[in-house]
Order: structure tokens, then C-alpha cells, then sequence
């Protein structure tokens, strides 16, 4: 079976985003108002084939672990969809 | 010439902009702070290297909307004349004064170093007083400036002698080797349709001051002058 | 983590608000405070401390701030010269007079926990210190270098770590401004875990304002933080950077801090700003622990107190508690005292770079520490007692000498033997690729060398950085030295080496050395065999200092680059190398009077300064290329290094040599190598019968440097040398054909040299 992970690495929470902090500037710079805080991260989308969908989670899991995110600062979330 | 050099902030090469143009070159210069509207009557406007807004989200992205960017652009619509150099030039990239965009390098990777240059025509004010055939050795400093432009769009900006300068090998060949972002077609440095906008990446004021023991850079800046 | 407690019972005056746990022993000791300190904070308190004014003490009393298990020794090394403005300790770093009413700041500080564990982050916020400790005295950097030691260049994780630390350096600093004009990698086993990361930064100022002063005095003057809002990065970052790395560190390691170079930019600008504003009391960078680091050591300084309101200070996180706001080690924060009344044109510079600042409190007569969080006193300290210098704790460690030492003094060069004439070129085709003795171009292209356009190094190199203070003909001369192994092999003699080669390196560069900083990376002060390596380095920095005339200007202290693997109670081979990197400051007055390593004409004539010895200790070539890793360090002597040094000055302010190179990593040949190379000219050269050939081309015997001269200054040249009775001997000649040849054979071409010679990191690290 093939499976498409849609894939989320954001900054931690408790964790400084320079970036987001210098967006949110610009933003104002340009008149958008009442933003409160703007955070940045990655999407990443990846196919994978498994046998089972616990199987597919297992495998972008380890990904995300071991190389896509860095745990020491960053949270990961992700979507599982069948395709095909 | 009065020249007006804009501090954004996280620019870094507006003081060494500043030194060039006076102590080196002799000419008028001042500095213009983003926040004004005021051009102070400068002739020409320089937007200086650095990391504008850190460089955050795309380099250039966050300094185009600065207030001063308004009378900028106004003063490149009068015909004003107007450069940006390294994060200069992806600010007005950004601000679509000048075509296309600057990517991150190939390499994904910063690089500073000297690479060389050559006009690739000499109708235009920073290439005017340049040899065609020789090679001009510049610096580089930057992560993003991998010229890029769809397929018409570059065919448009070569056809109309739009492109002022291509990296090149020693000896002068636009080849791969020698491309050290790479950009399209080699190019390290652009005009607009009028000739009166202009943007690259390498840093000809790092090549000005005999004491560098490098003095190409200031060829171009001369040019400027004619 | 103990038990956190908000609400605690307030100082004697104060009533009781809570009942709560009053911290125990055990607390203390979670804390990484010893029985004795734990008693002696209840004295200084004369009661029992709460949970926030325990972990005040904890952070205070670390050796990352207070220093006690080093300062004795630190306090034995000299810290005058006539040019000293500021000296060692007194402020945020070490200020010289440079003449003309200008004088450089500069200092080094290490990095190297934080970056063992998140490479990027750790050493991009090692540079953002460092540069705030320059600008907080009012002085514009205007050139960076760093000192970086790794494991094993074939492991995952060392190609981990380069990767990231690079990046992270380029990264700040390039986005900073100031350019890093160079710098000193080494690769080696001791390193794997424990990588070092240390990073330098020099700055001017104009004497006519006197430097801001990192002090607190005036009652009601207010007390201001600046930069960026206060998260909990770091908490307790700094008793953690006092403890090894082991897998319950890693455990409770602490939130990374995430540097943000833009934010620091305008941070500089703004700070020089208001100093010049004349309005500044005092003001110190938010480093290592913090705002307790900061209120309690101005305010010692200043011998005043502050209140301060803990509310106000703006915050990233929610629920944050007093301690944790005490102990932030957030980035990109300044503490500023100003004068009462002129809040308004102090906010109006802080207001034109968009940063916040915000009035947290004010300074009172109490010489004390009042914090107040939701309107109760949640700590009282006194500001003395907590810093070094004033009541932290100074101990006098135990040291013996480790077992090794004299297993390394029996090595015997005879059991060794020589190189043939053949091996030659496989010895040198061999060190020119090793990692240690490689083209650093991987490395330093991804840092910003140019900015400022003031580094008169990038197309002519020197042995040390030159740098040009602008509007001036005067140059700053700058390097960073220290080889490990020679510290392994013999602290004090090795140590000394390092503080002779940072002055060689000036010297050939055409500069006068002024003064230096330290970066002592050491193991774990606790071990008597490290404890003697840490005071054998200290023995010889000082007389070589004293030797050369270069004061300390200031510098850092790391302990624990150290793991101890599991099942063991760790000893001196589990530490890394002793480390006392050098960073030394020179002068070199009119830009013209520089010296450059490279070769420049066809035919001239190279010669050694100083003597050949026959000597292969510790030699790059002996520890790798023969596999020796137990040997004395290099010949060495002090007094003949210095007539060396001051024999090559004459050279050089007398116009009489064209370049000038010292002998290091890898010996002669490889100096001679990397004369030829930037211009592609090759040599011939001649070995001398009377010494091996292996310790003739490859051994790193100090006090020698290859110069080249044109044929036509010889005679000038050889007879300046032999009336002050110096030491040399003809080499060869400078040829163009970029062949190298060594006794009239061919040990191969130039380019053969440079393919090895800048694909070694290129091919680990792509």
C-alpha cells in the first residue's frame, strides 16, 4: 500500500522563533493588524510504502525522529492518507 | 553624484558602502535611515548588503515593504538611478524592481570568497568604463543568489542587454566551474528595462580600498560616475 | 528537579506568606552545591534559604561564574603592562591602549557543552556572547576567530558536529557584520564527545568617551533589561555546564537557546548608541545565568542594592517562576543602569531599532537583592557574597602527577626509524591531506571573512589575521593558538609553546604582541591528575606571558570536557586534551609595514631562522603517521624563541625578507608548501647531513621560520643575523615551475599538493 504523509515541524512552543518574531514585524510594517504571534516552520510531504497504515506511521515516525525534525527543538506532527 | 546609502535594519555593509564612496572615491555619500521618506535630494540610491529583517523568511522579503521603499521606488519610476548590492539586490528583487529571483545557493550553502567577473556588455552605467574582454575579481558573500528566472523572462533580459555580469573563470569562460550559486546562465547581476536599475550580488566596495591589496571592485564603482 | 515552590516565606522582617518545604540538603545537592556551600549560604543568610535564593547560590556559585576552583591559579598569571585600561576581571572584558586615543577590546569564551549537544544553536550563541561582551564596553567589533577542536573527522557524529558548529558560527556572525578572519581546527580521538567551541571577538573604542562599566550605583537611579523577552532557555544552563556529560544530563537537558543575530545587531547599534549618550551607569550582557549574573555583579561592583519587580520583565512564556526568570540564560539581553530623568532619551534610542526595553526596578543604598514577583518578596540576597572576588567560594584543589607523564618523558627518537629519501614524498603527501594540517577553505568560506572591509589578510596571508581599524594606518594582529597535544605531553612547557607560537604568529606577520586571552578547556577539576594539568598550563602560560611582555587580559574557564563512560569512575585519559587556547592581540602600525607567508619571486633565496633539531616529539607525524601517541613536547626554550622573534622583527622592519612563515603542524616541509602554494611557485631545497631526515623536514621543533629574501639582500641579510648572533641556514631557492624537490629529487608537483591539500574536508563533509 502506498500512503502520502503530510508532514509538520514547528518550533517548540517554549522555544525562541527569531523568524517568527521578525515576520510578525513586517507584517505590521505592512498594516496587518491584531497579530498576536506568528510562528514558522517546515511541511514536509513524503510517499511511503507499507504494509498496513500502523506500519506507514511507524516508519515516517522514525523519520521525523531520526533526521526530519531536531527533538531538542522541535515538535513534529503529521496526516496519514491511503493513495491509490 | 549625491549618493544615498539605506540603513535597513540587519544591514551590514552600509558603513563599508559609505567609506568606499568617500574616503576611497572621493564623492558624496550619506546614509538614509528606512523609516523616513526623505531622499535628501540623493541622485543615486544604494541599497547596501547585509541581512535586512535577519534574512527571515526570504532574504529581501521583509525590507521591501520599509516606508523609505515608497520614494525608492518613485525615484526608479522618475528614472532615478538606484543599485542594490548582495541583499540589496534581493530586496529590489523582491519589490519587483528588478526580474526574477535569488535562491538559495545549489549548494545549500553560505559561501564568501573571490570569483571573477565580466561585463556582458558595456552599454550600461556600471558596465561603461569596463573592458569587455578582461576578468574582474569580486567578492562574494551570500546564501541566496542563485540567479533564477522562467525561461522567458531570461530570454527577454538577455535579448535586451538587460544582464550587466557573469561569473567566469581567471581566464573568462562563463562555465559551470566557475559558477559558484549556481545562477542561471551565469548571471551575477542584472538591470531593468531602462537601465537605470541595477542589482548584483558580488561586493565591488570589498575591492576598492588599495590596502585590501584587491582594487578591481572600484573599476565598477567608477563606472558608476561617468 | 526538586520541588518548585512559588510562594516562599520572605526575609526576617518580612511575615510568613506560605508555609512551604524549606530545601533540604538533598536540594542543594540536586543543585550541584557541596554540604559546606549549603552551610555556608545559611550563614551568609542567617536563616535557611527558599528554593529561589538556593538556586541563586547554585548558579552564582559555579564554577562558570565564580571560578573557585580555578581563580587561585588564574590570579598567579600577570595582568599589567602599561597599556592595560581595563584589567582582567575588573569588566566584560580586557581593554588595551592601542594609542591615538583608541583602544581593543577583546576576549575569548568557550561554548563547548551547549554545542556538544545542539552544534547550531550552541556555537552561534557562543559568537552572540562573546560579541555582547565587546559592545557592552562600548566598543564596535570589528573581527572574530574561533578555536575548534573535534573527534574523530570518519564518525557520524563528528561530521555531525563540523557541520552544525560551522553553520552556526556563519550563520550569527555572518548575519552580525563582523567578519571572521580566521581561526584554528584540530581533529582528534579525545574530542568525540566533547568537542570545543571557542569563540573570540575584538572591538574598538575611542578613549575620549571612557568605556562603559559594568556597575550599579546611585539610589533611584532605574534599572532597564533590553533585547529579548525572557523564556526559559537555559535554566540552570550554568550548573549544567559545570557537570559531565553523561546520560543523566542528557536527560534533564534544559530547553536550547536559540540565537537570533538580527535581534543582536540591533542590539549593538542601540547600545553603542546610548553609551554615547554619556547616561550609562553601567551595563552588562545577560550571559550565563543570567539576570541574577547581572544585578548581583553590578551591583557588587557598584556596592549597592537593587528592587527589582520580576513582573515586569517581559516575558515569552507563561507561568514562568521566579527562579527560572532569575536563571534565563535567554539570549540577546542587556541589563542597563541609567541616570533618573533621562528614561525618555534612552527609550527614544531603543525605540528607533524597534527593541523593547522595560524599567524592572531600581537601585537602592541596601547593597542587597530584593526580587518582588505578584507583589511578594520571593528572594533577599546579598549582592557581595554572591560573586567571585566577593564571598564565592575559592578552593585550593589537589593535584598529582598523572602516571603518563613519565611514560612519555622515556620515549627514545632511536627506536623510530628515519625516512628514506623515497618516503619522503609519501610523508609529506600524507601530512598536507591530514586533517589537521589541510586547507580550513571548506570551513572559512562559509564565514563572512570580508565585511567591514578592513581584513588586509583575504588576498595577501599573513601567519596571524590583519586587521585595519578604519580611519586609521593602525592594525589589529590577530590569532589563536593552542596544539593539545603538546599540553597532554608536558602542560607547562606546552602551554608555553602555545602563548610563543601566538606570538611568532604575530611577530611574522609584522606585529608587536600586546596581551592575550584565554580559553582554558580542561577535564574534570575534581581529578588530581587533571587538576596538574590545569596548573602546569597555567605555570608556563605565565612565564611565557611574562617573557614576551603580553599581559592576560581575561578569558574563560571550561572544566568538564570530560565523559565518564558507563561502569567507570572516569580518570585524566577520559578527558580531552588540555586545551589553553591563546588568543593574542598584536600591533602593527601602518599597513604597509606588514609581513605575508607567501613566496613572491622566482629565485629567491629561503632560509631557516633558528635551528634544526633532531626532534619528532609530538609531531604530527610521529603521532600519526608512525602511530607514537605517548612523547615528550617539541624542543622548546624561551629565551632562544624570543631572540628568534626579535631577530625576524629586525628582518622585517628592515625590509630584507619578502615573506615569512614559522615552522608548526607538520614541520618545515609543509611550511615551505604552504609558502609556495597561494602563488604557485615551487622550490628546491637541501637537507642538512647532520640530522635525521625525519625530524629535519617533519619535526616540530620550535623557534624556527622559514623566510625567502631576494638574492639581491643577501649579504645584508645573512649579516644582520650573524651580529646578533642568530642562527640560520640556506634552504634553497623559490622556483616557478611549481615543482617541489627536496636533495635534487622530485617529492612532487604543486598541484599535486594543492589537489591533496584542499580535497581532505571537502571529501568527509560534502
Amino acid at each position: 500500500m502506498k500512503f502520502l504523509a503530510k508532514i509538520n515541524v514547528m518550533p517548540q512552543k517554549e522555544i525562541l522563533d527569531p523568524q517568527g518574531k521578525a515576520v510578525m514585524i513586517g507584517l505590521k510594517n505592512l498594516g496587518v493588524q491584531s497579530l498576536h504571534e506568528v510562528r514558522i516552520g517546515k511541511h514536509i510531504e513524503l510517499e511511503v510504502d507499507a504494509d498496513s497504515e500502523t506500519q506507514a506511521q511507524e516508519k515516517v515516525d522514525f523519520a521525523c525522529k531520526n533526521l526530519l525534525a531536531n527533538l531538542i527543538m522541535e515538535d513534529y506532527f503529521f496526516e496519514l492518507e491511503k493513495k491509490g | 553624484m549625491k549618493f544615498g546609502i539605506v540603513v535597513f535594519p540587519g544591514s551590514n555593509c552600509d558603513e563599508d558602502m559609505l567609506y568606499t564612496l568617500t574616503a576611497v572615491m572621493g564623492q558624496k555619500a550619506v546614509k538614509l535611515w528606512h523609516k523616513d521618506h526623505d531622499l535628501q535630494g540623493c541622485d543615486f540610491i544604494i541599497l547596501p548588503g547585509g541581512f535586512s529583517y535577519g534574512d527571515y523568511l526570504r532574504s529581501g522579503a521583509i525590507a521591501r515593504f520599509s516606508p523609505i521603499m515608497t520614494e525608492v521606488s518613485h525615484h526608479a519610476q522618475r528614472g532615478g538611478y538606484v543599485m542594490g548590492i548582495c541583499n540589496g539586490f534581493q530586496i529590489l528583487v523582491e519589490a519587483g524592481l528588478l526580474e526574477g529571483a535569488l535562491l538559495r545557493n545549489h549548494n545549500q550553502k553560505y559561501v564568501c570568497k573571490n570569483i571573477f567577473l565580466k561585463p556582458a556588455q558595456t552599454d550600461s552605467l556600471p558596465t561603461k568604463k569596463l573592458n569587455p574582454k578582461n576578468t574582474y575579481q569580486i567578492p562574494i558573500a551570500h546564501g541566496e543568489g542563485r540567479y533564477y528566472a522562467s525561461a522567458e523572462t531570461l530570454r527577454k533580459i538577455e535579448e535586451n542587454g538587460q544582464v550587466l555580469f557573469r561569473y567566469v573563470s581567471a581566464t573568462g569562460n562563463a562555465d559551470e566551474a566557475s559558477n559558484p550559486n549556481g545562477s542561471l546562465n551565469n548571471i551575477a547581476g542584472i538591470s531593468n528595462i531602462g537601465k537605470n536599475v541595477f542589482g548584483m550580488m558580488p561586493h565591488p566596495e570589498r575591492a576598492s580600498d588599495p590596502i585590501l591589496g584587491n582594487t578591481d571592485g572600484k573599476n565598477i564603482l567608477e563606472s558608476l560616475l561617468s | 528537579m526538586p520541588t518548585e515552590i512559588i510562594k516562599t516565606y520572605l526575609g526576617s522582617k518580612n511575615k510568613y506568606t506560605k508555609m512551604e518545604q524549606t530545601p533540604t540538603l538533598e536540594t542543594a545537592r540536586k543543585l550541584g552545591l557541596l554540604p559546606e556551600e549549603f552551610d555556608q549560604i545559611k550563614e551568609i543568610l542567617g536563616r535557611n534559604p527558599n528554593f529561589t535564593e538556593l538556586s541563586i547560590f547554585s548558579v552564582m556559585w559555579s564554577e562558570h561564574c565564580s571560578y573557585k576552583n580555578s581563580i587561585v591559579w588564574l590570579k598567579k598569571l600577570p595582568k599589567d603592562s602599561p597599556r592595560m585600561l581595563a584589567k582582567a576581571g575588573e569588566e566584560n572584558a580586557g581593554l588595551v591602549d592601542i594609542g591615538d586615543g583608541l583602544a581593543c577590546c577583546f576576549k575569548i569564551e568557550s561554548h563547548n557543552h551547549p554545542s556538544a549537544l545542539e552544534p547550531y544553536q550552541g556555537a552561534a550563541t557562543g559568537v552572540g556572547g562573546i560579541n555582547r561582551d565587546i559592545f557592552t564596553m562600548g566598543a564596535r567589533p570589528i573581527a572574530q576567530l574561533n578555536s575548534l577542536r573535534f573527534g574523530n573527522l570518519e564518525t557520524a557524529r563528528t561530521k555531525f558536529l563540523v557541520k552544525g558548529v560551522v553553520k552556526g558560527i556563519g550563520d550569527y556572525g555572518n548575519a552580525f557584520g563582523v567578519p571572521t578572519v580566521g581561526g584554528e581546527v584540530y581533529f582528534d580521538d579525545c574530542y568525540e564527545i566533547n568537542p570545543l567551541v571557542n569563540a573570540f571577538s575584538a572591538g574598538i573604542l575611542d578613549t575620549k568617551n571612557p568605556p562603559a562599566r559594568a556597575t550599579s550605583y546611585g539610589v533611584g537611579n532605574p534599572v532597564f533589561i533590553v533585547g529579548s523577552a525572557t523564556g526559559k532557555d537555559g535554566i540552570h544552563g550554568a550548573t549544567f555546564a559545570s557537570e559531565d556529560i553523561s546520560d543523566k544530563s542528557t536527560a534533564k537537558l534544559p530547553a536550547v537557546q536559540v540565537g537570533d543575530p538580527f535581534q543582536e545587531k540591533l542590539l549593538l547599534e542601540a547600545t553603542l548608541e546610548i553609551i554615547q549618550t554619556g547616561y550609562v551607569i553601567g551595563i552588562q550582557d545577560m550571559g550565563a545565568a543570567g539576570i541574577i549574573c547581572s544585578t548581583s555583579e553590578m551591583s557588587a561592583k557598584g556596592k549597592h542594592g537593587m528592587r527589582i519587580n520580576l513582573d515586569l520583565v517581559p516575558m515569552r512564556q507563561p507561568n514562568m517562576k521566579p527562579f527560572e526568570i532569575l536563571l534565563s540564560e535567554s539570549q540577546e539581553r542587556m541589563l542597563v543602569v541609567i541616570q533618573k530623568g533621562k528614561e525618555t532619551e534612552i527609550q527614544r534610542i531603543f525605540d528607533k531599532w524597534d527593541l523593547h526595553c522595560a524599567q524592572i526596578g531600581e537601585v537602592t543604598n541596601t547593597e542587597r537583592l530584593h526580587f518582588y514577583m505578584g507583589g511578594e518578596l520571593v528572594a533577599d540576597v546579598p549582592a557581595e557574597p554572591l560573586v567571585l572576588g566577593g564571598g564565592a567560594p575559592v578552593y585550593y584543589r589537589e593535584y598529582s602527577e598523572p602516571a603518563y607523564f613519565k611514560e612519555f618523558q622515556k620515549f627514545d627518537i632511536q627506536t623510530v626509524s628515519d625516512i628514506s629519501e623515497a618516503e619522503i614524498s609519501e610523508v609529506a603527501k600524507f601530512l598536507i591531506a591530514h586533517p589537521n594540517i589541510c586547507s580550513r577553505a571548506w570551513i572559512y568560506e562559509q564565514y563572512d571573512s570580508m565585511v567591514g572591509t578592513a581584513n588586509t589578510s583575504t588576498n595577501q596571508p599573513s601567519d596571524a589575521a590583519i586587521v585595519n581599524v578604519k580611519g586609521t594606518n593602525k592594525n589589529i594582529v590577530i590569532t589563536v593558538d593552542c596544539n593539545g597535544r603538546y599540553v597532554k605531553s608536558n602542560p607547562e612547557e606546552g602551554c608555553a609553546i602555545a602563548v610563543a607560537e601566538a606570538a611568532r604568529n604575530v611577530v611574522c606577520s609584522g606585529g608587536e604582541p600586546v596581551a592575550i586571552t584565554n580559553n582554558l578547556n580542561f577535564g574534570n577539576p575534581y581529578l588530581p591528575e587533571v587538576y596538574w594539568q590545569f596548573v602546569g598550563a597555567i605555570m608556563g602560560m605565565k612565564k611565557a606571558c611574562e617573557k614576551f611582555g603580553t599581559p592576560v587580559t581575561g578569558g574563560n574557564v571550561s572544566f568538564y570536557n570530560q565523559s565518564t563512560p558507563k561502569n567507570s569512575s572516569g580518570g585524566v585519559e577520559n578527558a580531552v586534551f588540555p586545551t589553553p587556547t591563546i588568543g593574542m592581540l598584536g600591533l602593527l602600525e601602518g599597513v604597509e609595514n606588514k609581513m605575508t607567508l607567501d613566496f613572491k619571486e622566482n629565485g629567491d633565496l629561503i632560509y631557516l631562522v633558528g635551528r634544526s633539531e633532531n626532534c619528532i616529539n609530538s609531531s604530527e607525524y610521529l603521532y600519526s603517521y608512525r602511530k607514537i601517541k605517548g612523547s615528550p613536547s617539541p624542543k622548546f626554550d624561551l629565551d632562544y624563541e624570543y631572540q628568534v622573534q626579535e631577530a625576524v622583527k629586525q628582518l622585517i622592519s628592515q625590509k630584507l625578507i619578502h615573506s615569512a612563515h614559522d615552522c608548526s603542524d607538520g614541520g618545515l616541509l609543509i611550511a615551505l608548501i604552504e609558502s609556495a602554494m597561494p602563488r604557485g611557485f615551487g622550490f628546491s631545497i637541501n637537507t642538512d647531513q647532520d640530522f635525521r631526515k625525519d625530524a629535519f623536514l617533519f619535526g616540530e621543533a620550535q623557534s624556527r621560520i622559514v623566510v625567502s629574501i631576494s638574492p639581491a639582500h643577501q649579504i645584508k641579510f645573512e649579516g644582520l643575523l650573524e651580529d646578533l648572533d642568530m642562527d640560520f641556514s640556506f634552504l634553497g631557492t623559490v622556483n616557478k615551475g611549481g615543482i617541489l624537490e627536496v636533495d635534487r629529487r622530485e617529492i612532487m608537483l604543486m598541484s599535486v599538493a594543492k589537489s591533496l591539500f584542499f580535497s581532505t574536508l571537502p571529501n568527509y563533509l560534502a
